[in-house]
């Protein structure tokens, strides 16, 4: 009998060793890794500089319709009167009409301005993000529009299904005050993400 | 495709509305037209993360109090339904500690990487409660395994090689989220999480079918996921091993009826053993000597059987395929380049580069996989080990890893419910 208290006694011991070094190497573990001075916490964005226009936002995001939708960088805009970004390769006329536009959500409307100015408007509702105008705005146009992720829909995944699928490896995590890495007059490919925020314009 | 270009070209000679951002020539507007800013919705707001985790601790601590001092399984079936709703249908499941693992895993091998709040709070307060008092994360708060406990309807009894050998996949997975998170190249255990898509209510079509898949199987089989495939549930299963307190079955109030055990659907108690099981015989003896022995070698052995996986594993890290696409490329040089060279073209990012950063990248993974090789070889050792250790019980026990304190048996054991006969209470209270 003695020795079997002995043998509890042992085991109790044992046990609270290891219990004793699982809990100072878990405070050790998170402090290490907590430890380290950071900003704020993070959200997904994806730089429009680095994207290839490759279509995988619109199936890869968890979400359907996808967090990802194209925004028009007004100030860069060049109003043209022929937009590629807005129209189909083979159009018909320059007007709208699903025979004519490139978007095949008809997501961008087109608006007379003045002269031969016409202003192009993304409604976000019917945007799938599937970057065809992006892509015929990039090549012959001044590339205004462009995809970003739209974080009123976005659900900020621990790791982001579109990042994974992304060729060119656009989407990185950036402060969640300042989640957009929008173009602008002042922006540049390879430019640093605090001096390209620091020219957006007005927030929404 | 053609009649693209040439209308580009045509434009490009033609139309002033061509041009480079560097080089802008925006129109002048006369009318008052004023050009508008691109809308900035804001993301949810940061106190969110904190609801989160003050829930947490209360749901924690609140299992705690129902599975060991209530032992109530009304009380944890209510609490795991909350689990489901809260944790799982309003938050998605995300952030998960199992996910946690992957973040503080990165971490640590990656100094510019960002260890969001949540995640460490996930991480950690889970195996905190469980060194202090067993598995209560998995009885009421894990919303997957609420999931699973919820739908449990004519639980199938898995014979005890099945839940041994299955058991050792949960290490596996573990394995592979920490090493393939660490390297940068993929959160895994994110990607082939079957319940947080049925959480959203949207997903790949593969990974919905996954999860109806481990939903059907948690018809019959108790709680699949947690037993043979969780991640963090290895973690929780080796603190268990030594919690402080745990489900515990009073022997003042035991018959012995075998109620409790055969209402479990995880096979988690053990009966009371004959007394002569406690003294190891000279065989017993022979043969834990020899797996003392061979564990170091199912170790080296293991890391070095790992090293094999180099290759293929490194593939999981897109520099890596970036690296691989090249050589391909320069071998055949015809056919469209595939869009992520296109896009490493676009970045400025030269093929030097691209190729000195992949090596540098398999190298850590031939370091990677020797430990996790080394890791799995661990984990087979220890386990023939655990399963060569006899133990005598003079009573009815939880196991103290497999026990996920899911509260069923107390409702099964007559004397908890104060059923038994006056006579047969007081030959018990006299032994």
């Amino acid at each position: 009998m003695a020795e079997k208290e002995n043998d509890m006694t042992r085991r109790q011991f044992v046990r609270d060793g290891l219990r004793g070094g699982a809990l100072l190497s878990l405070g050790g573990l998170c402090g290490f890794a907590w430890g380290r001075p950071q900003t704020t916490e993070t959200v997904w964005q994806l730089d429009p500089y680095k994207c290839v226009q490759c279509g995988k936002c619109t199936t890869h995001c968890v979400l359907n319709p996808s967090a990802v939708k194209c925004v028009h960088s007004y100030e860069i805009c060049g109003y043209c009167d022929i937009c590629y970004g807005f129209l189909a390769p083979k159009y018909n006329q320059v007007a709208a009409g699903a025979e004519n536009e490139l978007c095949p959500t008809s997501a961008i409307v087109r608006k007379y301005v003045e002269g031969p100015h016409f202003e192009y408007i993304i409604k976000e509702e019917l945007c799938i993000g599937c970057a065809k105008c992006v892509e015929g705005c990039t090549i012959s146009g001044f590339g205004s529009l462009h995809l970003q992720v739209r974080h009123d829909r976005c659900v900020n995944c621990n790791e982001c299904a579109i990042a994974v699928a992304c060729p060119a490896q656009a989407f990185k995590r950036v402060p969640a005050n300042r989640p957009y890495l929008i173009k602008g007059k002042k922006t540049a490919p390879h430019m640093d993400d605090d001096k390209r925020n620091g020219t957006q314009g007005q927030s929404a | 495709m053609r009649t693209r270009f040439a209308f580009v070209l045509f434009l490009l000679l033609a139309c002033p509305c061509t041009g480079f951002a560097e080089d802008l020539t925006l129109p002048e507007f006369t009318s008052g037209y004023e050009v508008p800013s691109p809308t900035r919705p804001a993301p949810e707001a940061g106190f969110q993360d904190w609801i989160d985790i003050a829930l947490l601790a209360v749901t924690l601590s609140l299992a705690t109090f129902l599975v060991l001092r209530k032992r109530s399984r009304r009380g944890v079936f209510w609490l795991m339904l909350f689990s489901i709703a809260y944790f799982g249908f309003w938050r998605e499941g995300c952030i998960c500690p199992f996910g946690a693992i992957q973040n503080v895993a990165q971490a640590l091998f990656d100094p510019a990487f960002i260890l969001p709040t949540a995640a460490v709070a996930f991480f950690l307060l889970p195996l905190v409660f469980t060194l202090l008092f067993g598995r209560s994360y998995c009885a009421g708060v894990c919303p997957h395994g609420a999931l699973q406990d919820a739908v449990l309807w004519k639980p199938v009894k898995l014979p005890a090689w099945v839940n041994h050998s299955l058991g050792l996949f949960a290490h596996v997975y573990l394995g592979l989220g920490v090493l393939f998170a660490a390297t940068g190249s993929a959160y895994v255990i994110c990607q082939y999480d079957p319940f947080v898509p049925l959480f959203r209510l949207s997903g790949s079509v593969n990974m919905l079918a996954l999860g109806g898949l481990f939903l059907f199987v948690s018809l019959f089989v108790g709680r699949p996921y947690c037993r043979f495939v969780c991640p963090y549930g290895a973690i929780l299963r080796l603190f268990s091993v030594v919690s402080r307190s745990r489900v515990k079955i009073y022997p003042d109030r035991c018959i012995e009826c075998h109620l409790c055990e055969d209402s479990c659907p995880y096979g988690a108690i053990r009966e009371a053993t004959p007394a002569a099981v406690g003294r190891p015989k000279h065989e017993d003896k022979t043969w834990m000597a020899v797996l003392l022995v061979i564990l170091p070698v199912l170790i080296l052995g293991g890391g070095w059987l790992g090293t094999h996986l180099t290759e293929p594993f490194a593939r999981m890290h897109a520099t890596v395929r970036l690296a691989d696409q090249l050589n391909e490329k320069s071998a055949e040089n015809k056919g469209e380049l595939p869009d992520e060279i296109k896009a490493m073209h676009r970045a400025d990012r030269s093929t030097a580069s691209v190729h000195a950063e992949a090596a540098s990248i398999v190298k850590s993974f031939r370091t990677g996989t020797w430990w996790f090789g080394a890791w799995i070889g661990l984990v087979i050792g220890v386990k023939l080990i655990a399963l060569s250790m006899r133990r005598a019980r003079s009573e009815y026990e939880a196991d103290r890893g497999t026990c996920v304190a899911c509260a069923r048996c107390f409702d099964y054991c007559p004397g908890e419910k104060g059923l038994l006969d006056p006579e047969i209470q007081a030959r018990i209270e006299s032994r």
